[in-house]
């Protein structure tokens, strides 16, 4: 299994994806950057998380049309518990998403993505 | 290492012996040094539910009786893939296939049985195996992905239950039986016909009377011949002609084996220390081959291995139940027909119910029951007691009972302690009512946690429930309804309903602060239902909560397991025109649509739409929503009715329309379906519908609850009315009654069952005062509903921000 987090010496290269306020909190919006489709999300204490929208289970599928409670994520096709913060899906399911690191520096959010 | 402990050895890591250790370890926990040894690579595991794995409803997981850790935490010394190949009795030794030699106190032999394997050539053919273990269950998955043609040879509840598996994975599956009915060793002939023909309705193919004289094909089994000389093609070959205990392991041991290793009443083998239970062993002459027996070999045996006192094992009554969903049969005790026998029957073809008990000399010896076995713990008693029928019983049975006759509650207090509840799990009614009192259980959850009962194919729970309620009498009350709508929570439905009717609730956030929830921004079960609760006890001032709402409802379409989305557009009555049809079919060109399919609902489905295309796919149409992902009115399926029928008695088309445009759009608890039929034919199907309209000369019959999906049900008259306005009155009424009192996700079909349809009628029938103040309701409701799609379209941030894949 991949590490969710970047170890500090692979490059990595920041991408602006919008502005807070283009995310509305807890409906998660997709977007794909450098090929990578994200799944982004902001929750209600105005954090923001992206994962690669694509779930562990074996069918695969999106998640960012879930449901969003606290840094929780409940994914829209079989209704499986994510962590935002680490992508670790919750028992009795198991498996891991890629998570990507987002500042939001004011008001501009943005992505750091593997060069 | 040295130890003074007594050295116990298990041959047969299953479900009998695994059970036999688990009550010796009650009994006297720290007694024995336990060895294990089980030919297969896994832990005990539940053999009855391979069944249900290859039907698909469970996982090999699911059905793991006792993990790894259990054997570690109990200090067993686990051997899996080693079987015991000899014993010694007199060194008092066993010896195994890996070479070694392990001494026993006291050795239980519990090997089970082996399938027999019919001695016909080509019986040794790749892909002919029998259905006994984990193994086999794991060649029938990967066949069924390869190949389409199965044979399941024997007519018995192993055969039925391999070949439903089988007919699930896909693949084509006849029965091949010997005699002119199935489980004829279990059932007479009528409950055998309904058994047929309802496996005949779910997919299953039968050959009676037919014996196989020979497996053909190369070094792949291809198909069977039959001793009249057809054949049947087959890839796969599954024997279930019958199973014969598995005795190799005391070969020349001297151990004294006639069918089975005979066994006295307290499980004792001719060898002094050797015991046998379960299916390999013979007792008074009869070899056991179902679950229940066993468990009560097993409690005896562990009682007279730990010197607890214990009557003397006297043999059990079989009693069968068939593991197919869908399918219920049951028999016990006696089940044919015979002239010293009474037979007290009932048969119900159009619930396709039938109920049969046998009495000799006024006792009852047996029962069969089809479709309906809610009695089957009731005849297990009355043949175990040797109950005397009398005129209470017979009420009780033939469902006339009246007050005073036996209820549930007291069956359940006269229930002697030893009787087993849970069949798959051996679990006792007194073992329950200990862990009850001893660990404080208040729940069926706790319950089966604890003591296992329930945990398999859950036909006990009801019981279990009882016996809670039982036990914890007032206490009972209090407890039950503890069982909160989701894990967020305690609180039932109806306690949350009032909850925000009393304290004005209009906000989700509020619902869960006020009512304090456990997990403050809740889950996704109760997120959806209290956004329904408060729309509908607020139409006009709550504001829908577009993120507690699942995905479908969200988007305004039905998500694919791809992350495409499908588009029904309204097409009211199901009645369309070239003009619509034209615009259809140039947005399915357009958008690149994966498939354009009619659904059940006579409705036209755009298949494959990436969700940024959604808004523009709907700008196109120019269509209103059709709701096909919604819980919500689906479609009001009609037939051509009087307007061209030459049958047709009433206008079903224009009535559909009038009732789709009425009450679309509006939140229901859940989805749900209308028919509306012009004449008694009933083409548009109102029988399986949350509400159909049957038209006749005189007026209209309503009917509501049907369901055609995962739980079949015809639906209920409701009542018959004579004009037009009174159809859509009573409608008004029913919709409105149903918003207000079901639970979320609760469809009519469960709710009518649940309330009764009589307090139904009382609501929106009889009470005239009712049925309009439903319909003033229903009215404000529907004056709050807007059209989503054309929504999204004019709102450009929407747009963007929910749909919009920003690159």
């Amino acid at each position: 299994m991949e590490n969710a987090k970047e170890s500090a010496n692979e490059p990595v290269r920041q991408y602006r994806i919008g502005q807070l306020d283009d995310f509305i909190v807890r409906i998660g919006r997709t977007i794909t950057v450098k090929g990578v489709e994200l799944a982004v999300f902001r929750t209600s204490d105005d954090r923001i998380f992206a994962l690669e929208n694509k779930n562990a289970h074996r069918k695969g599928g999106p998640l960012a049309e879930g449901i969003v409670s606290g840094h929780d994520l409940y994914d829209p096709l079989y209704d499986w518990k994510i962590n935002l913060e680490t992508g670790k899906v919750y028992a009795p399911d198991s498996g891991q998403i890629q998570t990507y690191p987002v500042t939001v520096e004011g008001a501009e959010v943005e992505i750091s993505l593997p060069v | 290492m040295t130890t003074t402990k007594e050295k116990l050895v298990l041959v047969g890591n299953g479900m009998a012996g695994i059970n036999t250790i688990e009550q010796i370890l009650k009994l006297a926990p720290s007694r024995y040094d336990i060895t294990v040894f089980g030919g297969e690579p896994y832990p005990n595991y539940n053999r009855i539910m391979l069944s249900y794995v290859l039907e698909g409803s469970k996982t090999l997981d699911d059905i793991i009786l006792n993990g790894w850790s259990w054997y570690q935490e109990n200090n067993i010394t686990l051997h899996t893939g080693t079987n015991v190949t000899r014993i010694d009795t007199a060194a008092k030794v066993v010896m195994t296939d890996s070479g070694s030699t392990v001494p026993y106190d006291v050795l239980i032999i519990a090997t089970g049985s082996n399938p027999i394997m019919l001695p016909i050539p080509g019986k040794d053919k790749e892909g002919v195996i029998g259905f006994r273990d984990i193994a086999d269950c794991s060649i029938m998955l990967a066949a069924s992905r390869q190949y389409k043609k199965a044979a399941v040879i024997g007519g018995g509840l192993l055969g039925l239950e391999a070949a439903k598996g089988l007919v699930n994975l896909g693949m084509e599956a006849t029965v091949v039986h010997l005699m002119p009915e199935l489980m004829e060793r279990q059932l007479d002939p009528v409950a055998s016909a309904m058994l047929k023909a309802e496996l005949e309705r779910q997919g299953l193919k039968f050959l009676m009377e037919k014996g196989t004289s020979e497996l053909i094909g190369g070094e792949r089994v291809e198909g069977l011949r039959f001793t009249d000389g057809t054949e049947l093609e087959a890839d796969l070959v599954v024997m279930a002609v019958g199973i014969r205990p598995n005795t190799a392991v005391v070969e020349g041991s001297g151990i004294e084996v006639n069918r089975g290793i005979v066994v006295d009443d307290y499980m004792r083998t001719s060898a002094p220390g050797v015991y046998a239970v379960g299916e390999c062993n013979e007792h008074r002459g009869v070899c056991y081959g179902l679950v229940a027996p066993l468990f009560e070999q097993g409690q005896i045996l562990a009682k007279h291995i730990t010197g607890t006192a214990t009557l003397p094992y006297e043999g059990s009554i079989m009693s069968t139940k068939l593991k197919i969903s869908g399918v219920d049969v049951f028999s016990a005790g006696k089940f044919m027909d015979s002239p010293e026998l009474t037979v007290i029957r009932k048969q119900d073809e159009w619930k396709n119910i039938y109920k049969k008990l046998m009495l000799q000399d006024g006792k009852i010896v047996g029962g069969v029951l089809f479709g309906d076995v809610m009695d089957s713990a009731a005849i297990q008693q009355w043949i175990r007691t040797g109950a005397t029928m009398t005129e209470e019983l017979y009420a009780e049975f033939m469902g006339t009972a009246a007050a005073g006759s036996q209820s549930p509650a007291e069956r359940i207090a006269a229930m002697p302690n030893e009787e087993i509840v849970c069949g798959c799990n051996g679990v006792s009614k007194g073992a329950i009512i200990s862990a009850i009192q001893d660990q404080g259980l208040t729940t069926i959850d706790e319950i089966k946690a604890c003591t296992g009962a329930g945990r398999s194919c859950g036909g006990c729970i009801p019981t279990v429930g009882g016996i809670l309620e039982y036990v914890l009498g007032d206490k009972y009350a209090n407890t039950a309804v503890k069982t909160g709508i989701c894990g967020c929570t305690t609180m039932s439905r109806d306690e949350i309903v009032a909850a925000i009717r009393e304290k004005r609730l209009t906000t989700i956030r509020e619902v869960m602060h006020v009512l304090e929830w456990k997990n403050t921004e809740g889950c996704s079960k109760c997120r959806p239902a209290i956004n329904y609760y408060l729309g509908m006890a607020w139409p006009q001032e709550h504001e829908d909560e577009k993120d507690s709402r699942f995905v479908n409802e969200r988007l305004n379409a039905n998500i694919q397991k791809d992350g495409t989305y499908t588009v029904i557009p309204r097409m009211y009555g199901g009645v369309t025109t070239p003009e619509e049809l034209r615009r259809i079919a140039e947005v399915a060109v357009k958008f690149d649509v994966k498939m354009v399919k009619v659904t059940g609902g006579q409705r036209l489905d755009l298949v494959g739409v990436k969700k940024e295309d959604l808004p523009d796919v709907w700008s196109a149409l120019d269509m209103p929503s059709g709701y096909g992902y919604a819980k919500a009115l689906r479609t009001v399926k009609t037939c051509v009715g009087s307007l061209y029928c030459r049958f047709g008695t009433q206008d079903s088309v224009n009535m559909g329309i009038q009732l789709e445009r009425m009450f679309e759009r509006l939140d229901m608890p859940a989805k749900l379906k209308m028919a509306v039929n012009g004449c008694p034919r009933n083409c548009a199907e109102s029988c399986t519908k949350d509400i159909g309209f049957v038209g006749n000369d005189g007026g209209w019959e309503i009917y509501v609850g049907g369901n055609g999906g995962i739980k079949p049900r015809i639906a209920d008259l409701l009542c018959k009315v004579k004009t037009d306005e009174e159809l859509k009155e009573v409608t008004g009424a029913f919709l409105q009654y149903y918003r207000e009192n079901a639970k979320y996700l609760e469809r009519t079909s469960d709710w009518v069952e649940r309330v009764g349809l009589q307090q139904i009628v009382t609501a929106v029938v009889e009470d005239e005062k009712s049925r309009r103040e439903l319909n003033e309701r229903i009215t404000i409701a529907l004056a709050q509903v807007k059209e989503p799609w054309s929504e999204v379209i004019a709102d450009k941030e929407i747009r963007e921000h929910v749909y919009g894949n920003l690159t």
